[in-house]
């Protein structure tokens, strides 16, 4: 049942660049990623594309197919218009490198900034932790990450103000809410948040949950719970009053 | 004149999944200056798909077990040629190097008094792996990346090395290129970790990714050391086989450690058919007591589709060639059966095995809680590699190291599920301490600028290649990877493998006309024509090993010898580069000492 289909492909550098269009063969099962390989092996040699799994698990080959932040190698062919041309193109919050590569660079460069993990005191003898499944579903979810960045690049903060320096995106904010509702982690990074990580940017438009090809509830597990802390860290009158009093500013 | 940028280290890291992470932190904790390269961003190597879990005696389930049992069922799965001082050094060490995870921030699943929660896995005779339903690569490798960015080690992000430099007889440090811009770059070290993983891309149906082009092993090679076990070529026995365009993506073995069984087109649960005698008393008798094991009844025995991988491989293939195949090509995995047996059987699939669910539901259109998978044997993993020692993780060549899938030994002719993962930690550790060790006792390395010009000519011939007769890379490593599926792959024949390798020869000839289009920005096409030379060399390898093997044992199965030969038991198959091109010898292994043999005795029982 093989036909063919067009492919709209963006081709270009830092430079500029145009789409352009190819015609492949379309198999079933065929997702958008093989489309690709198969046009960079017969047509296109020294074309750009970033791909590890090929499963959906490792978040490389993050891109926008007709329009749509996808994963290539999760977007059935048999789920697009095939009457139509298919145009993939590279993320668009992020810095051409080439064809549909990026610079993701500053996402590693932001995380590092994150006070990292920080145990209590284990429980037990031999150096380990008694904790309860039900105290780490919550973030076992926000751990499901594979950092296809697709959040961080619908995010308007980020996709249209370019607000990098000031802003983490969702990702981030998933990253930095696994570490705060770790139950055994004792680091406090309710100031950092607010001060460096500028929580209150995200005014939850949840286009970042739209997208996550995990489907982690990034908006509302993650960021407004994470908000909700700062607020009664920073905003509460009580709490404002207590700190006030006793000068502690720690969780 | 190549140009080309410097970068200093005491101890370069190739490759960043598990083992390359685990090494870079040991080696920085050492007091080492580190630099970590990898092919792909960080966090996208071949760790990250790893799914079923991480094989460490805890016994925090069942409180049988312990290193010793861990040890003898690593020997017993490896068929006995394994380096008994690794499998002995990684039973003991796995325990500590997990919990060290959790210390770092991994979030296993757990038991119902809050520890660390173990499931059962192929050859395991207690359950043994640590895990987070089936995506337990991605926490380890998530674990180590946000430990390992705090610790002072310089990362190149989407950087391939072309070859090692040697200084005299010891490594000085590797030549690369970055993807970005293509442009050249000298790392010098005192001490080199190889941590590159596998060798699938040389296979048509393969689990692995475009990275796993043996790299490690080829350069390892070429610079000199010895290679071992490159015979034993693991068929992962679930792999998907439908759609066409997904044959080859895993299909975790968690899935059998659930219940999951294995069924012809007839219905029929053929692993009962056919159980090896040595493991014939761990076995369970029938389908009764195969479901009482993976409910945890530690009276009961394991199924016979947690038999060893090489063995379940082997007996799908058996039922698709005598014809009692799925309808493309695969025999059935039922994990849905289960809900005659347990209430809520959807809800519990679906939060013990998310991914499985989740890739058979996107990918082709099969609800795994309602009908059986079609799957089938897929390229997996190499149990030999770089020949190490076993306790430095150091190879024949002085100040170079290799650790996880890229070394060999620990698995020998067949590694057991959940054992790579604990191997990468282990053996990460032991290469990153060695090598800051050996890069701490020994000088400064002088380069010699004639390797440099040598591989920088290798790499940009591609780009000046006009002899008429020029040849398209993707079209070779096709060409490889189909007639090595054909010819080397899970049932072995030597007029086949004299074919394999008379074509690998005519694959390297027509590889030296490669021609490349476009600029040396992350360009695919060049990025590939610089990996053949890997994979050519890799499969060589395999072939020619392969051969001298004139036995079946583990994973390497040969159709005109289709028994174990006790002599050929005794020895490893080493590989070694010389004048004459590649040197196949046999090396006897080493005598075990007595008390690891008890160990294997009592644990027969």
């Amino acid at each position: 049942m093989s036909s063919t289909a067009t492919f709209k492909i963006w081709r270009g550098d830092a430079n500029g660049g145009e789409f352009r269009d190819y015609q492949a063969r379309v198999d079933e099962g065929m997702v958008v990623l093989d489309a690709v390989h198969q046009i960079q092996a017969e047509q296109a040699p020294d074309m750009a594309v970033r791909w590890n799994c090929k499963a959906g698990k490792c978040g490389s080959c993050s891109s926008e197919i007709n329009g749509m932040p996808k994963l290539m190698c999760m977007t059935r062919l048999s789920d697009l218009p095939l009457d139509q041309p298919v145009t993939v193109e590279p993320m668009h919050t992020f810095p051409i490198i080439k064809d549909l590569v990026t610079d993701v660079a500053w996402n590693y460069r932001a995380k590092k900034m994150i006070k990292p993990f920080s145990p209590r005191p284990p429980d037990a003898p031999d150096g380990t932790w008694r904790v309860a499944q039900a105290d780490i579903e919550r973030i076992q979810e926000f751990r499901k990450c594979i950092e296809c960045f697709l959040c961080q690049n619908v995010c308007h903060v980020l996709r249209e103000h370019h607000l990098e320096d000031k802003f983490i995106g969702p990702r981030l904010l998933t990253f930095t809410a696994a570490l705060e509702m770790h139950p055994v982690d004792i680091e406090d990074r309710l100031y950092d948040l607010r001060k460096l990580d500028g929580i209150g940017y995200c005014n939850i438009t949840k286009c970042c949950t739209k997208v996550c090809p995990e489907e982690i509830h990034i908006t509302d597990n993650a960021i407004i719970p994470l908000k909700e802390r700062v607020v009664d860290r920073f905003f509460d009158p009580v709490t404002r009053l207590m700190r006030a009093i006793t000068g502690d500013g720690k969780k | 004149m190549v140009q080309y940028d410097t970068h200093e280290h005491d101890v370069l890291v190739i490759g960043a999944g598990g083992a390359g992470l685990r090494a870079a932190i040991e080696a920085s904790a050492q007091g080492a200056k580190v630099g970590l390269v990898c092919k792909s961003l960080l966090g996208k190597a071949h760790t990250v798909m790893a799914e079923g879990g991480v094989a460490a005696a805890l016994a925090n389930v069942d409180d049988r077990d312990n290193w010793k049992v861990h040890f003898a069922d690593t020997m017993r799965g490896g068929q006995y040629v394994n380096n008994w001082r690794m499998a002995e050094l990684h039973a003991k060490e796995a325990p500590d190097r997990v919990r060290e995870l959790e210390a770092w921030g991994a979030v296993f699943d757990r038991t119902k008094d809050g520890r660390i929660l173990q499931r059962n896995f192929g050859g395991h005779r207690y359950p043994r792996l640590a895990h987070v339903g089936d995506r337990t690569g991605l926490e380890m490798i998530r674990t180590l990346q946000d430990y390992g960015i705090h610790k002072g080690i310089d990362v190149f992000m989407e950087f391939t090395i072309i070859g090692l430099i040697k200084d005299g007889a010891r490594v000085a440090g590797a030549f690369a290129y970055d993807r970005e811009r293509g442009l050249f770059h000298l790392f010098t070290a005192r001490a080199v970790v190889i941590a590159t993983g596998g060798i699938g891309r040389a296979y048509k149906i393969t689990s692995n990714s475009w990275e796993y082009t043996g790299d490690g092993q080829a350069m390892a090679y070429d610079a000199g050391a010895d290679l071992m076990d490159m015979e034993f070529v693991q068929f992962h026995p679930t792999g998907m086989v439908w759609p066409l365009s997904v044959a080859g993506i895993l299909v975790t073995e968690g899935v059998r450690g659930e219940g999951g069984i294995l069924k012809n087109k007839d219905g029929h649960r053929f692993m009962f058919d056919d159980i090896p005698e040595n493991y014939r008393q761990q076995t369970a008798d029938n389908e009764e007591e195969g479901w009482r094991y993976c409910q945890g009844d530690k009276n009961a025995r394991r199924p016979p589709e947690l038999l060893t991988r090489d063995h379940v491989a082997r007996c799908i293939v058996r039922e698709i060639k005598e014809g009692r195949g799925s309808p493309h090509g695969g025999v059935f995995l039922d994990i849905a059966w289960i809900k005659k047996k347990i209430p809520n059987a959807e809800e519990h699939i679906k939060r013990k095995l998310p991914s499985m669910y989740h890739q058979f539901l996107k990918l082709a259109d099969i609800d795994i809680t309602k009908v059986p998978m079609e799957v089938g044997p897929t390229t997996h993993y190499m149990m030999g590699g770089i020949r190490v020692d076993g306790d430095s993780q150091m190879s024949t060549v002085p100040g170079l190291f290799a650790a996880g899938e890229s070394a060999a030994g620990l698995h020998g002719a067949n590694r057991l599920g959940g054992n790579s993962l604990s191997d990468l930690l282990v053996f990460g550790k032991r290469a990153g301490e060695y090598a800051a060790k050996f890069a701490k006792e020994n000088g400064p390395v002088a380069v010699d600028q004639r390797q440099i010009e040598e591989l920088g000519r290798r790499a940009l011939a591609p780009f000046e290649e006009n002899s008429g007769n020029h040849e398209s890379p993707y079209q070779i490593q096709k060409e490889l990877q189909t007639r090595m599926q054909e010819l080397v792959g899970i049932v072995r024949r030597e007029d086949e493998m004299n074919q394999a390798l008379e074509l690998i020869g005519e694959l390297k000839e027509r590889a030296k006309h490669v021609r490349v289009e476009g600029n040396r920005m992350y360009n695919a096409g060049w990025h590939l024509s610089i990996d053949l030379h890997n994979l050519l060399t890799v499969s060589e390898a395999i072939t020619r090993a392969a051969l001298v093997r004139k036995e079946s044992r583990g994973a390497h199965f040969r159709d005109d010898y289709p028994n174990k030969d006790n002599t050929l038991g005794g020895f490893n198959v080493v590989l070694r580069k010389s004048t004459e091109g590649m040197k196949v010898s046999m090396e006897p292994l080493r005598e075990m000492p007595a008390e690891l043999k008890q160990i294997i005795e009592e644990q027969q029982k």
